[in-house]
């Protein structure tokens, strides 16, 4: 896998699907449609501001809530190129594999980086580096098995390749 | 080392004699489940896969409910793309408007969910099946279209905390009250990944109800399931509703917990969660201020069923909604609207100036039929209350049992359901 560079959006505890992706905008399932709202009932300018490449970091329970693929998709469409949490939901984990948008769980990262801060992540080491403090974090490496989901670019092609 | 009831099921659908938490485990399905938000994703992503047609075309369910009767033309243009795959593929358990209900409580009611089960569905409070012993959680569009094409799931097999139900719970705390007790004591990550194992004698005093709505509600502690053993009581449900055989599953008595607590279920009171987790709950009693309110909902996956339409008309009977108060009630399935129909239910809430829907999620998310404006607030049977989850983002929405969702509606502000209590003037 590659790495990710970008500046940090930084965000609390329990973050829910219902503010990654309202469902008032359900309607929809265009990644385009649906990126133009992320995380527009927490963040307002999230989507004017954020730029290709760029990193979303939060707390505990990211992603907690509704099953909606929606809210990885949302994200990706963004062009986030990762999000690193203390914890994740355990559906928008499993959501965030099978769609190939990268995720790290990391909670020594989540506490060391700020908004706006310059981050690194490298996905074959798990190592997360904030280039604007100087300070390197060892995120949690994916078990083989999500690996080779991950490596496939998701679920879908993961089962046309077996 | 022994297994949970959860590990137990998971190890005989992935064809080992045994397995541990942190396993990674590939299962057969019984059922998969979609419905008109998340189904037409994962059609889109079948199309994409290499295969031929799905895996069996009567173990999937497709339950057009969170925006139905359509509400809008790309709604509609979702629930056609649904329509249109259920015919093609001969899909048996499709429920058009007419024969649909809110998903979860359609499929235990039709009997399509019954104990030792493997379910998965696109929908989050798929978990709620765990009431009639099934291990059934929730899964994203992607995890269903593969279930669909393979009839198999990955699954990390999970650890789980054990609560130990004692007691019985007196005449006005239900299911709700019991489930919001828990998720304020562990909060709303507190199972996180985990199974919620609930046990004891306490267990014989819950209805079917009461335990459909606990173990709805697992997933708002971050819970994989919730799951209940399978007793007398959920025996002569399953027989009642289903014609499939089912399998009774037991854990061990050295299976391992990561967590126990016992929870007296005659010490619980009324308990509402403020906004905006469902972790923050307060019991009627330590409420103290007066919350005025705007508007009340009575119905969902979690408290739409024939029981909880009982209650709240218990309640509503021979009074009437407050003045400024709109009080929105919602049989969750078209059998539900029924036999409240017959039972005068219908009549009890019309009289009491509350509107019926017909069967739909629409206002639990903010979808239609109840949308908040900035600045209201609302007493809801639902199960989440997240920021702008039923509209505008600066709306309030408080969790409560139907009993207390009609009180409240009768008083104008939150208020419990006895009289003596505390309320109802």
């Amino acid at each position: 896998m590659k790495k990710a560079t970008g500046r940090v959006f930084r965000y609390g505890d329990n973050v829910d699907t219902d503010v990654i992706i309202p469902a008032r905008y359900l309607n929809s399932s265009d990644p385009a449609e649906l990126a133009a709202h992320c995380m527009e009932d927490i963040d307002r300018d999230f989507i004017k501001k954020v730029r290709p490449g760029d990193i979303i970091v939060a707390d505990k329970n990211f992603g907690c809530g509704s099953s909606r693929e929606h809210a990885p998709i949302a994200i990706k469409a963004a062009g986030v190129s990762c999000v690193i949490a203390e914890t994740f939901a355990r559906i928008f984990y499993r959501n965030a594999i099978n769609i190939g948008m990268p995720i790290i769980e990391c909670p020594e990262a989540a506490k060391g980086i700020e908004e706006g801060d310059e981050v690194e992540v490298d996905f074959d080491t798990g190592v997360i580096t904030n280039k604007t403090k100087g300070t390197q974090f060892q995120g949690q490496a994916f078990p083989p098995f999500m690996q080779k989901i991950i490596a496939a670019g998701g679920l879908v092609n993961y089962i046309n390749g077996k | 080392m022994g297994m949970t009831m959860t590990q137990k099921i998971l190890a005989a659908h992935a064809g080992l004699d045994h397995v541990e938490a942190g396993q990674l485990i590939e299962a057969d399905l019984d059922l998969v489940l979609g419905n008109d938000i998340t189904s037409p994703v994962a059609i889109k992503e079948m199309e994409k896969m290499k295969v031929e047609g799905v895996f069996d075309r009567e173990k999937i369910a497709l339950v057009p409910d969170h925006f139905v009767p359509n509400k809008d033309i790309k709604s509609a243009e979702h629930c056609k793309c649904v329509r249109e795959f259920a015919r093609k593929n001969g899909i048996t358990n499709y429920f058009e408007v007419g024969q649909m209900g809110i998903e979860h409580a359609l499929l235990p009611e039709k009997g399509l969910t019954v104990a030792g089960d493997v379910v998965i569905g696109a929908d989050s409070h798929t978990c709620t099946y765990g009431a009639l012993g099934a291990f059934s959680t929730g899964v994203g569009s992607t995890d269903m279209a593969a279930g669909m094409a393979t009839g198999k799931a990955w699954f990390k097999v999970p650890s789980a905390i054990r609560f130990y139900l004692v007691g019985k719970p007196s005449q006005w705390v239900s299911g709700k009250d019991v489930i919001l007790h828990i998720i304020g004591m562990i909060g709303v990550d507190g199972a996180l990944y985990k199974s919620m194992e609930f046990v004891g004698e306490g267990v014989a005093n819950l209805s079917m109800d009461d335990r459909f709505t606990i173990a709805n509600m697992a997933i708002e502690a971050g819970g994989k399931n919730g799951i209940f053993p399978v007793d007398e009581r959920a025996i002569a449900y399953m027989k009642e509703h289903s014609d499939r055989p089912f399998t009774v599953y037991e854990a061990d008595e050295d299976a391992i917990y990561d967590e126990e607590y016992t929870i007296d279920l005659s010490t619980l009171r009324p308990t509402v969660a403020f906004p905006h987790l469902p972790e923050n709950t307060k019991t009627i009693d330590e409420i103290g201020q007066d919350i005025a309110i705007d508007q009340v909902v009575i119905g969902s996956c979690t408290n739409g069923r024939i029981g909880d339409m009982r209650v709240a008309a218990e309640i509503l009977k021979g009074r009437h909604v407050a003045e400024g108060v709109r009080c929105i009630v919602i049989p969750a399935t078209q059998q539900v609207y029924l036999e409240a129909m017959q039972e005068g239910l219908l009549k009890t809430f019309i009289e009491a100036g509350a509107v019926v829907s017909t069967p739909t999620c629409g206002p639990c998310l903010g979808g239609y039929m109840g949308v908040l404006a900035e600045g209201e607030r609302c007493v809801s049977t639902t199960n989440r209350n997240f920021v702008g989850r039923m509209g505008h983002v600066k709306s309030e929405i408080y969790l409560a049992s139907p009993a207390v969702a009609a009180a409240s509606a009768v008083a104008g502000k939150i208020a419990g359901p006895c009289p003596a209590e505390k309320r109802l003037s």
